[in-house]
């Protein structure tokens, strides 16, 4: 274990938008998805907007495209849900590409399409320019329920010790001539899944003894006061301005 | 004589399924001393260890007996303060580091406490300085190597100021130099210490009295070099030397 090995959402760097207070990137970022939601889909220039706002923010934080865009995968499931629509929807049918599809699955398609890429895009552009210790921290500031941010904060920790586990789990059996692809080695695949979920619950319990020999009383420190420094939140504005202009716009021209 | 650090008295313990594990343990350790605690597995050395700061003990299992931390018994309404005297290094350090980033964990501890700002950040300085490992307090735990990860385990505790520090196999899964390391910085500490561990050297290096848990009761407690030393006593109790060893030939 080295120091090479980081988190694979975050990219480091000390731009303006990495240094920004986590709370007031997480507020941009869920007032831009809004807006980007709300924006009629009828026209396309307004999604243009929302787009140039966004490659704007990554060129500020230096964040490559080259980056983002295989993170882009985990949208995977929702394209193939829109790529479906047209052909599942009903109503009033018209041809594209010589397929006869529908008017209303059409539009609902690329407005899924859309609008999900551009919060995809601002939700990776805030975890590329946030430590995941920061976002936590910015959770709680925003009075994000201290339990909540208390079980994100322990999966932080403990997801490399719990695929550690796993790994370690996993070249154990293939020294012993496992192979996932055979069905009739998947009873042992189940096993071991079943084993990691028992060393991770007991780890839990260890944790906890820990917890309570250091004093733990049912809460965690509290981090200090989030601060709103307007030069901060100004900066922290930006986005969510530039698609409330053009949201605004796009409702205003229909 | 002073009050000791450590009072165990008549100490009594069984598991729900009826195993006698802590099977009227007494055991005295003072001041400055430090103690390894040896025995086999399943000998009742973790039970003995948890009963120290009240995490068993009190309940339907525990059987008579008392634990006394520099005079303060450890009762239900003492925990809080029973917690700050006795620390507890745990065998895997991922089990005690769990916060996001080393300082935090460090400051864990005291701020249970009730420390806030200045003196907390004090607290957490002096221990990392401790143990050698000031210059990684805002680095993630999980990135730090295993060596590390228990130095820092045992700074943890020692922000707490502890009267006496309780180290569950402290030299486990170290390699040669990282268990150097750790010793050099235990025998640094101006703490008592009680270390359970199957290190015999380990013990030998770093304790002048030795106690043995068998069983659920404590059958020796003499010098390390005199227990080491007693072939009867150790093949009778499972513990054996590493080959090549000789206690009476190491000074």
């Amino acid at each position: 274990m080295g120091a090479d090995h980081r988190h694979t959402l975050h990219l480091n760097g000390r731009s303006r938008v990495h240094r920004l207070p986590a709370h007031l990137k997480i507020l941009s970022t869920l007032a831009f998805a809004l807006l980007v939601v709300a924006t009629p889909r009828e026209a396309t220039w307004p999604y243009a907007v929302h787009l140039a706002a966004l490659l704007l923010v990554a060129r500020a934080a230096r964040v490559p495209a080259a980056y983002l865009a295989p993170r882009l995968v985990v949208e995977v499931p929702f394209v193939v849900f829109a790529v479906a629509l047209p052909f599942v929807a009903t109503g009033p049918r018209t041809t594209v590409l010589g397929l006869t599809v529908s008017e209303a699955g059409l539009v609902a398609a690329w407005a899924l399409l859309v609008k999900g890429t551009l919060g995809v895009l601002a939700a990776l552009l805030l975890a590329a320019t946030t430590e995941p210790h920061d976002l936590l921290t910015g959770l709680t500031r925003l009075r994000l329920p201290r339990q909540l941010v208390q079980i994100m904060g322990f999966m932080v920790r403990y997801v490399d010790v719990v695929t550690g586990d796993l790994r370690r789990m996993s070249i154990a059996l293939a020294s012993r001539g496992f192979d996932a692809r055979s069905p009739r080695h998947w009873p042992a695949l189940t096993r071991c899944l079943g084993a990691l979920f028992v060393r991770s619950y007991e780890r839990g319990e260890r944790v906890h003894l820990a917890m309570l020999s250091r004093g733990y009383a049912g809460s965690l420190p509290v981090p200090d006061a989030a601060p709103w420094r307007s030069g901060d939140v100004l900066v922290a504005a930006a986005l969510p301005t530039m698609a409330a202009l053009a949201a605004a716009a796009a409702v205003l021209a229909r | 004589m002073t009050t000791p650090v450590l009072d165990v008295r008549d100490l009594f313990y069984a598991y729900p399924d009826g195993t006698r594990a802590l099977d009227g343990v007494d055991l005295h350790v003072h001041r400055g001393e430090r103690v390894a605690l040896l025995g086999p597995n399943g000998a009742g050395k973790t039970t003995l260890v948890l009963h120290l700061n009240g995490i068993l003990g009190g309940d339907a299992g525990s059987g008579g007996g008392t634990v006394e931390v520099s005079g303060m018994p450890v009762r239900r309404d003492t925990l809080s303060e029973i917690r700050r005297r006795v620390g507890i290094v745990f065998q895997d350090p991922d089990d005690q580091l769990f916060m996001p980033t080393v300082r935090e964990d460090v400051a864990f501890g005291p701020a249970n406490l009730g420390l806030r700002a200045d003196v907390l950040e004090e607290r957490v300085g002096e221990a990392l300085a401790a143990v050698g490992m000031a210059a990684y307090a805002d680095r993630p735990p999980h990135h730090l190597s295993f060596g590390q990860r228990r130095r820092v385990a045992v700074a943890t505790v020692l922000a707490m100021h502890p009267e006496i520090l309780v180290l569950d196999e402290p030299s486990s899964n170290l390699d040669p130099a990282s268990r150097r390391e750790l010793a050099e910085i235990v025998q640094r500490l101006d703490v008592t210490v009680l270390m359970v561990t199957h290190d015999l050297p380990y013990a030998l290096q770093l304790c002048k009295r030795a106690v043995i848990l068998s069983q659920g009761r404590i059958v020796a407690d003499a010098s390390t070099r005199e227990v080491l030393g007693d072939a009867e006593l150790m093949a009778a109790h499972r513990l054996e030397l590493p080959f090549g060893f000789n206690p009476a030939a190491t000074r």
